[in-house]
């Protein structure tokens, strides 16, 4: 036997490898967490920063000379096979190359160059600079536009128009003019209008209602025909201001000209945003760059949601995600209990608990067609017969919306708090349920005041993990409630307030839509980074604050466990 | 069921003693499920006395000190048979509140079982759970209760901690200030002092001491000298049978069983 045979012998059965094993492993998967997240952190991040906007001058495939204003996106490269084979120009390839370098470059101006991003060759490119005065329009469609701002015509009646040195400032005053007039007519559509609107709705179905009850409280039916008279007179009103409003809007106008000479009017009611990246220093781009990402959080999509923010997802999703808790975390722990503290413990106690747990396996999707078929189609559409006949044939629950996705995925999760709340019960010394019960309380009493405080940490971990786990579910939504866009929040200020029976949006469904239903690939793939990093902090976040909870609750009861 | 019935059969393991007795068993059998761990037993707890509960672990004393409060019908498949009156009533005549008689007749584990409360709100808490309001009167019995269980002194300052970083001595005295709030006539002690270091079990005895001018206690100990020094009788029970009831001097010094005898010279145990 050879000295080394046994070295190796023996460092096997000290179980030092199976440490580094462990050890490996453990780090292996860190990594690749850690791998995810920054690149989705960096990817969906880098978006938001104003990038300087270069004139290029190429030639492009017809070997015509080109200018353009354009952000460079990536640097990508192609084999000459395939360049060759998609009819690229055989002059441009150099001798002996394998490869080209090409460049994706955001140009904008949609309405005069179709596609608002273009693949340039870099041997093609003869120039290159970053022109100070060019400048960047977020519009509210037809995306960005990048030029230089040449006038700007103030109001109805034609003016001087103002250019020159003055014609940034005033552009930016003009601007922020038009975002109050902006706010004001949204105020006045969302706000009055839109509650108008739901009261004349309200009292047309209270008027059909009792038609159809046959009803012969002529009484009331002649005040709801006052009423919507007297509603109507000020709905009309509020659209005479709000026709005022958007005809303030209609007034100013930007003109920039390309980098081939080539005008473009733009309304200013139309820019959100105007910008010149090349004149700003660090600390300027850095302010953008958070006003940016603010406004990626705040403002509502744009654009078949390649463009605009994702503020109604993320309202969304919260929303579903807390009415989900809501409704699980009372029906899995009175299940919970019943089966722990209740129920005979037998076989059939035995059965109803492995079919909890195999529940948990179910495929989500199988989740979402029951909760299409029992809660929206069964449920919903008796509700509907039941309360709401006046407004049928159009469904009122009987359509897919916000409370039967919340109670489709509180029946996804339910075995998750059941088994996690059961484990906590069972958790809790037999000595204190006694000492209980020996002072004269019943074992209801018990259970509220002594067991059910003490197996709360353990149910909050439950809920934890049923937050998790619903947040990132995607497939049963679809059937259920979620959509590509939805035209109002699920909460506002009129009654009821929350409204149950909307649809709403989803941010694991944005990711979905933007980056595998939209139309313009270039313009979405960093907003499904950015939606995807943000879906994460948003579970992360959810989960922290649940952690956080049941931190202060286990100190609270540190020490029982005997 | 009728007085006659149960209260004028005479136990014939009883002591002598002609004094009053609180609880008095009648031919008290308990099966749990075939296995039968008390048979048979006849005795009175006499009241305002200290009444011990010794012999050899699985001998059944902690079982029948959990037959008085009904503490057993919390176990699945336990049969009992025989009665206990108490108060005029068998206790398990169906009459008979069992929340009410767990009021009445209070326990005391093993180990010390504090609920995750503030050392105030577990006094409090049988209180409450018999639906006491007035502030006013939870503070004093709350109060009463520590100062009665020696232990207002070490905690008074801090009623509003939580009971659980109390030491352990302290946490029994504790449980037992909670058993004496809501005032019962009987204390069952199972073993209080059996998790405690020397000088807490000290505490323990001396309050045992205080509290049998008030209550009628049942102490189940499996160490002699604290039985000898505690109780006014003492029952040796030994594989579910009682074999020797007595006065505890007659037990000590002049025991009439030779199995007793054995155990208290620590021939077995």
């Amino acid at each position: 036997m050879t000295k080394s045979n046994s070295f190796f012998r023996n460092w096997f059965a000290s179980g030092e490898p199976w440490i580094w094993m462990n050890a490996a492993a453990v780090g292996l998967s860190i990594s690749a967490v850690i791998g995810v997240l920054l690149l989705i952190a960096v990817k969906g991040l880098a978006h938001f920063w104003p990038t300087d906007v270069d004139l290029i001058t190429y030639k492009n495939e017809s070997a015509q000379v080109q200018h353009v204003y354009g952000e460079f996106v990536e640097l990508d490269q192609v084999s000459v096979e395939q360049f060759l084979e998609s009819g690229g120009n055989p002059t441009w390839v150099q001798p002996n190359a394998e490869i080209m370098d090409r460049w994706l470059v955001k140009t904008g101006n949609r309405k005069i160059s179709a596609p608002d991003f273009r693949w340039i060759f870099v041997d093609q490119i003869s120039q290159r600079s970053t022109p100070d005065n060019v400048m960047v329009l977020e519009r509210i469609e037809w995306g960005n536009a990048y030029g230089v701002p040449t006038k700007l015509i103030l109001g109805e009646a034609p003016t001087a128009p103002v250019s020159g040195a003055n014609l940034v400032s005033a552009l930016n005053q003009s601007i922020a003019q038009a975002n109050i007039v902006r706010d004001q007519i949204s105020d006045l559509e969302s706000g009055v209008l839109n509650n108008i609107n739901n009261r004349l709705e309200r009292l047309r179905l209270e008027q059909r209602g009792l038609l159809l009850k046959e009803s012969d409280d002529v009484e009331r039916l002649r005040e709801i025909s006052e009423e919507q008279s007297e509603l109507s007179a000020e709905y009309s009103v509020n659209e005479k201001n709000l026709r005022a409003l958007y005809r303030e809007l209609d007034q100013d106008e930007l003109v920039i000209t390309t980098a081939d000479n080539i005008d473009i009017h733009v309304r200013v009611a139309d820019i959100l945003h105007a910008w010149q990246p090349n004149a700003m220093n660090g600390w300027q781009k850095t302010a953008q760059y958070f006003s940016n990402l603010w406004r990626f959080l705040s403002e509502d999509p744009r654009e078949a949601n390649t463009e605009g923010g994702v503020f109604p997802a993320i309202f969304g999703t919260v929303l579903m995600v807390l009415l989900m808790s809501l409704i699980v975390t009372p029906f899995g722990v009175i299940a919970a209990v019943y089966l722990r503290e209740y129920a005979k413990q037998g076989v059939m106690v035995r059965i109803i608990r492995i079919a909890v747990n195999n529940l948990a396996g179910v495929p989500s999707i199988v989740y979402g067609v029951f909760g299409l078929g029992f809660f929206v189609y069964f449920l919903g559409g008796n509700l509907d017969q039941l309360f709401f006949p006046e407004s049928l044939p159009a469904p009122t629950f009987g359509t897919p919306g916000l409370v039967w996705a919340s109670l489709t995925l509180a029946l996804l999760t339910v075995p998750v708090v059941i088994v996690s709340t059961e484990e906590g019960l069972t958790r809790i010394p037999r000595s204190v349920r006694e000492g209980s019960m020996a002072l004269g309380a019943t074992q209801a009493e018990t259970l509220f005041k002594v067991i059910l405080p003490m197996a709360s940490p353990a149910i909050l971990t439950g809920v934890i993990l049923a937050v998790a786990r619903a947040a990132g579910e995607v497939a049963p939504l679809m059937l259920v409630g979620v959509v590509k866009l939805a035209p109002t929040l699920p909460v506002d200020g009129s009654f009821p307030y929350l409204h149950l029976d909307r649809k709403f949006m989803h941010l694991g469904f944005h990711i979905y839509d933007v980056g595998f239903q939209s139309p313009n690939v270039e313009a979405a793939r960093p907003l499904v980074y950015a939606t995807a990093l943000l879906l994460v902090t948003l579970i992360v976040g959810l989960n922290l604050t649940a952690i956080t909870l049941r931190g202060r609750l286990e100190r609270l009861y540190r020490g029982v466990e005997s | 069921m009728s007085q006659s019935d149960t209260l004028g059969s005479a136990a014939p393991n009883a002591p002598e003693t002609g004094l009053e007795t609180s609880l008095e068993v009648n031919n008290l059998s308990l099966h749990y499920g075939d296995k039968q761990a008390l048979i048979d037993i006849n005795l009175g707890i006499a009241t305002k006395k200290v009444t011990a509960f010794i012999g050899p672990s699985g001998c059944g004393k902690s079982t029948l000190l959990r037959c008085f409060n009904r503490m057993n019908d919390l176990i699945d498949d336990v049969t009992i048979t025989g009665s206990i009156n108490f108060q005029g009533y068998d206790i398990h005549d169906t009459r008979v509140d069992v929340a009410d008689l767990r009021r009445k007749i209070g326990m005391v584990f093993q180990r010390p079982n504090p609920f995750p409360k503030s050392i105030y709100e577990n006094v409090a808490y049988g209180l409450r759970i018999q639906g006491e309001k007035s502030k006013a009167i939870i503070d004093e019995r709350v109060e009463w209760a520590l100062k009665s269980a020696a232990l207002w002194d070490e905690v008074k300052d801090r009623l509003k901690d939580t009971a659980l970083g109390l030491s352990g001595g302290q946490q029994q005295r504790l449980v037992i200030a909670r058993a004496i709030a809501i005032k019962p006539t009987v204390l069952l002690l199972d073993e209080p002092a059996s998790a405690l270091d020397p000088i807490s079990t000290l505490k323990i005895e001396e309050l045992i001491h205080q509290l049998k001018d008030d209550y009628t206690i049942a102490i189940v100990t499996h160490n002699m000298q604290q039985a000898a020094r505690v109780s006014d009788y003492t029952a040796f029970l030994y594989i579910g049978e009682m074999v020797e009831f007595g006065e505890t001097d007659t037990i000590f010094r002049n025991p009439k069983s030779k199995q007793t005898e054995d155990y208290i010279t620590g021939r077995y145990g």
